[in-house]
């Protein structure tokens, strides 16, 4: 892989072995609305006159610091102290001043390094600090190319947030979805990457064809998509490093809404022939493909629960829209979904314990989750229209696009990308160059 | 340069008419010498080229007007529905009967509107390309000459009637 190419990381390790088995603040991120924690966040130091090809690394320093920032605040668990009222810049190296760090209502306090190594890479250190207790909460050590620093701030990010809150983080990741562009009549819809907070923004394809609903493998750099090249839709595996692509099957009929297996070895996706939709799961290694639905129904939007023993999907079965799930042989089809309206694209979260679906009812469209026997359905958002809910890794958080109503001035029917965290608070929209729909979040690098 | 012209004839004919008086008063003889009035030939009338209108009896066009319209090639149907309703039937009658005597391969697109989640759409189009391709292979179309495809709600034609968004639409190949 490329990125761990360039990145030529290596971890040292906690850096302080005393840390104290209770902590004495961490973020309890199971209620509902969470207190956001005052965390104050240290320009990493650097000295002006070590100039690498990516500035100086008092500059990467400082930018690290801004991006790591803007990471915690984004999740909503946290606020970060105003750096204009540090009452000092500590030494990196020492221990805090901690009464001037409560003095300024810090709860948890960053501080760091970045040094020019004599090969060319940037050594870049951190320490999260517990203001209360006086304690190093963690501390870690990251070696890379200067190019490299945005990654090495999302992994401090997730360091930081993982140590706060005991669950692993979702800065580290990035996001494939769909660019459009062009008024209704001429809509471009193309594959685009970008980091989850938008940096690094790639196009993947040059719009001279359509493509959906792409999806991320939870093991590789690779996508699987619905692609209209040649005017025939089929489903597709699209390798991120390579830029290759390649048609998934030679069937009659159309594939499409095709998702990865937990352990990225199948895709399961739904095919059409005389206008009958069943669902499918293909063996990558092999190509073999088995059916699991045979129903005169739409059966799709097949989504794997985390360890591969169930599907979710979408049927009209019972007259409409509705979720039901399955065991992954296709047996003990049951549905789940019973609340008043239709029920689309369910998607079962990385952590196992809900589903997270679109819902249609009263002319209006919502972003919902549900655990997977139906129960405790809870709806996180509501709008004109919005549809196809992707997870953080985590489990956190959900992205999904929304699409604004034509106006009568012939314009409008913008889409954007927003997120969500669970607990239906922090709604937040995700910049994108043009208008974006189907996110797709990848999971943690690595 | 024509104000002149116009003044040069207006002249001559007065002088004509002078003269005319005077010959009436002089006799025959003056008239024999009296010069031709000028009279400009009329302009050459170009003749236009006409060509012949007509349809190429195997284009879109033509199907257009199957049912004596622009919407000979269109269906619609009913929200998340895809059975041919009685006025679908009489377009598609008329487009097999047209299929029949014209030996033309169609594609059948179908389309949903935009109230609808991607996916579902995206099979919900097939059964209406379906839908249309089954009817017109009942009426006597052999299946090879059709073929289908969905668009879901990706190619949206009306940003204001979603009726006119749920439709199939019959291309010729």
């Amino acid at each position: 892989m490329k990125l761990i190419k360039i990145l030529l990381l290596s971890i040292i390790g906690i850096m302080s072995a005393n840390l104290s088995a209770h902590a004495v603040i961490e973020i309890d991120i199971t209620r509902g609305n969470v207190q956001p924690l005052p965390i104050a966040i240290m320009n990493l130091a650097g000295s002006a006159d070590e100039i690498t090809s990516s500035g100086s690394v008092m500059d990467i320093g400082a930018q690290i610091s801004r991006v790591i920032t803007a990471d915690l605040e984004r999740s909503g668990l946290f606020s970060a102290i105003d750096p204009r009222a540090f009452i000092n810049s500590a030494n990196a190296t020492a221990a805090p001043q901690f009464a001037n760090w409560r003095a300024v209502g810090a709860q948890a306090l960053v501080t760091g390094t970045a040094v020019l190594e004599e090969d060319g890479r940037v050594r870049v250190e951190f320490r999260l600090w517990d203001v209360l207790g006086t304690t190093q909460m963690t501390g870690l050590r990251y070696f890379t190319a200067p190019r490299n620093w945005r990654r090495i701030a999302h992994l401090i990010s997730d360091a930081i947030y993982k140590r706060l809150t005991g669950e692993d983080g979702y800065f580290d990741t990035r996001i494939v979805y769909i660019s459009e562009s062009g008024p209704y009549l001429e809509r471009i819809k193309r594959l685009a990457i970008m980091d989850q907070d938008g940096f690094n923004h790639k196009f993947l394809t040059d719009g001279s064809y359509m493509i959906l609903n792409p999806r991320f493998s939870p093991t590789s750099q690779e996508i699987t998509y619905l692609s209209f090249y040649n005017d025939t839709p089929r489903v597709y595996l699209f390798n991120i490093d390579t830029g290759k692509s390649e048609m998934l099957g030679e069937f009659d009929g159309m594939t499409f809404a095709p998702r990865f297996s937990p352990d990225g070895k199948k895709v399961i996706m739904s095919k059409a022939e005389r206008g009958n939709s069943d669902i499918f799961v293909m063996e990558l290694a092999t190509r073999r493909i088995e059916q699991l639905t045979n129903h005169s129904a739409i059966d799709t939007s097949p989504s794997f629960s985390p360890f591969g023993r169930y599907v979710a999907f979408n049927s009209d079965r019972g007259g409409t829209q509705q979720l039901y799930v399955m065991d992954s042989n296709g047996e003990n089809v049951n549905r789940i979904s019973f609340g008043n309206g239709r029920y689309a694209t369910p998607v079962w979260s990385p952590r196992g314990d809900l589903i997270a679906f679109t819902k249609q009812t009263g002319g209006k469209f919502y972003i919902g989750v549900m655990r997977p026997d139906g129960s405790g359905e809870r709806i996180l958002t509501e709008s004109y229209f919005e549809e196809g809910p992707t997870w953080s890794p985590n489990g956190r958080v959900l992205m999904y696009y929304r699409k604004y109503p034509y106006d009568n001035r012939g314009g409008g029917g913008e889409t954007q990308l927003w997120s969500i965290d669970l607990t239906g608070y922090n709604e937040r929209q995700v910049i994108t160059p043009l208008d974006g729909s189907d996110p797709a979040w990848s999971p943690l690098m690595d | 340069m024509l104000k002149n012209k116009f003044y040069a004839k207006f002249l001559i004919m007065i002088g004509a008419a002078l003269i005319l008086s005077a010959c009436a008063n002089t006799g025959d003889e003056a008239m024999d010498s009296a010069p031709a009035p000028e009279v400009s030939a009329p302009p050459q009338r170009q003749a236009p080229t006409v060509e012949r209108v007509t349809i190429d009896p195997l284009s879109q066009e033509a199907l257009d007007m199957v049912m004596g319209g622009m919407e000979g090639s269109l269906v619609y149907f009913a929200f998340d529905r895809y059975d041919v309703d009685s006025s679908a039937r009489g377009v598609l009658q008329a487009q097999a009967n047209w299929m029949k005597t014209n030996n033309v391969n169609v594609i059948i697109e179908g389309h949903c509107d935009e109230r609808g989640t991607r996916e579902y759409n995206i099979a919900l189009g097939d059964r209406r390309a379906n839908a249309v391709k089954n009817y017109l292979v009942a009426m006597g179309v052999a299946a090879s000459r059709v073929r289908t495809v969905s668009y879901g709600k990706e190619r949206p034609v009306n940003m204001s009637d979603h009726d006119k968004n749920r439709r199939g639409y019959t291309r010729v190949n």
